[in-house]
């Protein structure tokens, strides 16, 4: 997911007599489906949860810029070339809702892009990973957009006002996002022998690190039953990574690719497809630092922000000396 | 020059300083110094690609051999490109981006206005589309060089160094050739040689008001029209066309 | 954490159709009011949302405290004589 494993600082979850009166009544609300606003009373691990989850969301669209960034330029026609740039445009505007949302809960964007750059900060394992071919992108926005879906369509309904508000709209703008994938894929799937191939490729190395961002099984976790609680989190991450699968599956069928999991097969008694084994020994590797791109990523990230800093102070700058000549004209 | 073959090469034109524009701008997506600003960038980047697909695709159907927008785009070579030196100068700061943006938008939306007239349906029909656009594109680049210029000491130096340097190809913008004379003659488009002093008068408010020193009329580099271009095209084509190139044939 | 400073937020309103209120979409930052409507011109009508756009320094909003959401808005609930349902008309005189 764009924001995983989360932590919520509590060790228990507390029950209705344990809570102060001001924590029964939030709950209550929560529970009754009532959104929690700005400056509304919160419990501090709630606000810290929140913006530890919607900044590492936020990182997530932002650092995902990248892996599809790098094929903006070599974008195979004219139509490709400008959906491909709006899509990461849009993981932009993702960003920026997502970083606005956080900043209703007492932070500020330098402080958040502060914890990014110092690494500080997490993103989405699966960001981590290179784009090799132009398949690669179509991978991305079938796979990768499509599991994030999963999550964010239910995070409309999350308990914090503007988090679900961003969510509604990134859901809203994000509809074409995984078609557009898939549609490349589509097109791969039913082209050359080489196109074919390359399709297969992608698929193969985006299988399994799409699967990994649900996150491990949070089944027996406190911070994920804490943030159901608070409806910051709506599913568990093995009920969303089941439910990818599910739908997924027949779509690397239609398109005629082959799923690189020799354990996958359709459990008619669940009603589900059951999956081979996630080796969570990469992906904890991948979250602490040591995938592929962690470094490249992250230093990508600080020269655009170092280098766009005397544009930034110059645009004050300027906003300064106009609001005191504006100031002097009026005296 | 037959007039097809006039035309055809005017359209080329217009359509390639779009296609190598948009394409240094997408360049900066994700890279820009603020995430307000990539997405304003990829905004102006996405007009001008759309703006490609209009002129090569109206190109295309001019010259009558059955190639679109991105048979052009995709697979021509580096000769013949006739976009002017301007737009394929490397992003360099956002400075230097600015600059370009500037000088480019100031001079495209004179065109384009003048285009609106033309004796050419099709022509003054893309023209009027795309001026809504480029009139957008001038505001912000000419905001921008106002506050570079006028805002930090930093900024003053970048953006007068970025002036001064892209000044010699600014030259290139206003010579006319025979293709343009004679779509001066078919009333096709305008005396390019007549656009300079409204453009001068719009270069020398801004700087003024940036603060900034306007270059002085020099040497002009010239030959992008023609198909002789810098260094940095090959560059940029290598980019563009890899995909078409390494698998003819396929579509994508 | 920073003593840089940072581009002031500003809230965006936008009107989606002539006839319509501006409404509130969202915010962004900017270093000036004019940057401000270029970004949320930028930002928020991607999608041709948009016929007028509204800026307003976030900091320059006056906002209803949410403790005094009881007193503010608890007393407009009793006064159910301001909605036309309140009152019964005759039937037979049709819509009123």
């Amino acid at each position: 997911m764009y924001a995983q494993m989360v932590k919520t600082g509590v060790d228990h979850i507390q029950s209705k007599e344990e809570m102060s009166p001001e924590e029964r009544a939030f709950q209550e609300r929560v529970d009754a489906d009532i959104k929690i606003e700005p400056k509304e009373w919160m419990p501090e691990a709630y606000r810290k949860t929140l913006v530890r989850q919607i900044s590492q969301h936020a990182h997530s669209e932002i650092i995902g810029m990248q892996p599809e960034g790098n094929w903006i330029t070599r974008a195979p026609t004219l139509e490709r070339k400008a959906i491909l740039l709006a899509k990461v445009q849009d993981e932009a505007g993702h960003g920026l809702y997502l970083y606005c949302a956080a900043e209703t809960l007492g932070v500020t964007r330098d402080e958040l892009m502060e914890q990014l750059n110092s690494g500080k900060a997490k993103y989405s394992s699966i960001f981590n990973y290179p784009t090799l071919t132009w398949a690669d992108i179509g991978a991305i926005g079938w796979l990768v957009d499509g599991a994030a879906i999963m999550n964010q369509v239910p995070l409309q309904r999350c308990s914090y006002g503007p988090y679900s508000r961003a969510m509604i709209r990134i859901c809203k703008e994000e509809s074409f996002h995984q078609r557009q994938g898939y549609d490349i894929m589509m097109k791969l799937a039913s082209g050359t022998p080489e196109q074919k191939q390359m399709a297969q490729d992608a698929l193969n190395r985006w299988w399994w690190p799409s699967l990994m961002m649900f996150g491990p099984s949070d089944a027996d976790s406190v911070h994920s039953a804490q943030s159901m609680r608070w409806k910051i989190k709506i599913n568990s991450n093995d009920e969303l990574r089941q439910k990818f699968v599910d739908q997924t599956v027949p779509q690397a069928e239609y398109l005629g690719l082959t799923v690189p999991d020799p354990d996958l097969t359709w459990n008619a008694e669940r009603g589900h497809y059951d999956f081979g084994k996630i080796d969570w020994d990469e992906f904890y590797q991948v979250i602490n630092g040591n995938g592929p791109c962690n470094r490249q990523r992250l230093r990508t990230r600080v020269k655009a922000y170092e280098e766009g800093r005397w544009v930034r102070d110059a645009a004050d700058a300027y906003a300064a000396k106009k609001a005191a000549r504006a100031k002097a004209q009026a005296a | 020059m037959a007039e097809q073959e006039a035309l055809f090469e005017y359209l080329l034109r217009l359509g390639d300083n779009a296609l190598i524009l948009g394409h240094r701008l997408s360049e900066w997506c994700g890279h820009a110094p603020a995430l307000e600003e990539d997405l304003a960038l990829s905004n102006v980047a996405l007009d001008l690609i759309g703006q490609t697909q209009l002129w090569l695709n109206l190109a295309g159907e001019v010259e009558g051999k059955g190639r679109d927008a991105n048979n052009l785009a995709y697979l021509r070579d580096a000769r013949d490109f006739r976009n002017v030196l301007l737009v394929e100068q490397p992003n360099g700061d956002f400075a230097v981006t600015m600059a370009r943006q500037f000088y480019f938008d100031a001079w495209h939306y004179l065109l384009l206005r003048e285009l609106m007239n033309s004796t050419d349906g099709r022509v003054a029909e893309i023209a009027a589309k795309g001026l809504k656009e480029v009139t957008y594109h001038l505001e912000r680049s000419r905001e921008w060089v106002v506050r570079l210029g006028d805002g930090t000491e930093e900024s003053h130096e970048r953006m007068q160094a970025a002036l001064d340097d892209l000044w010699m190809f600014t030259g290139e913008l206003f010579e006319a050739d025979e293709v343009d004379q004679e779509m001066v003659r078919r009333g096709v488009g305008p005396d390019l040689g007549a656009l300079r002093e409204p453009w001068l008068g719009l270069m020398r408010a801004t700087a003024e008001e940036a603060t900034l020193t306007l270059p002085q009329p020099g040497w002009a580099q010239r030959g992008g029209k023609r198909g002789i271009h810098s260094e940095h095209l090959g560059y940029i084509l290598a980019d563009l066309q890899f995909l078409q190139r390494a698998y003819p044939n396929a579509t994508w | 954490m920073t003593d840089k400073k940072e581009w002031p937020l500003w809230e965006v309103f936008i009107r989606s159709q002539h006839g319509l209120a501006h409404r509130h979409v969202g915010s962004l930052h900017a270093p000036d009011a004019e940057m401000a409507i270029m970004n949320a011109r930028d930002v928020y009508t991607r999608r041709n949302e948009g016929v007028s756009i509204w800026v307003v320094r976030a900091s320059d909003i006056a906002a209803s405290s949410p403790s005094e959401k009881g007193p503010l808005f608890e007393p407009a609930n009793s006064k159910v004589y301001r909605h036309p349902t309140f009152y019964e008309i005759p039937e037979e005189l049709g819509h009123m």
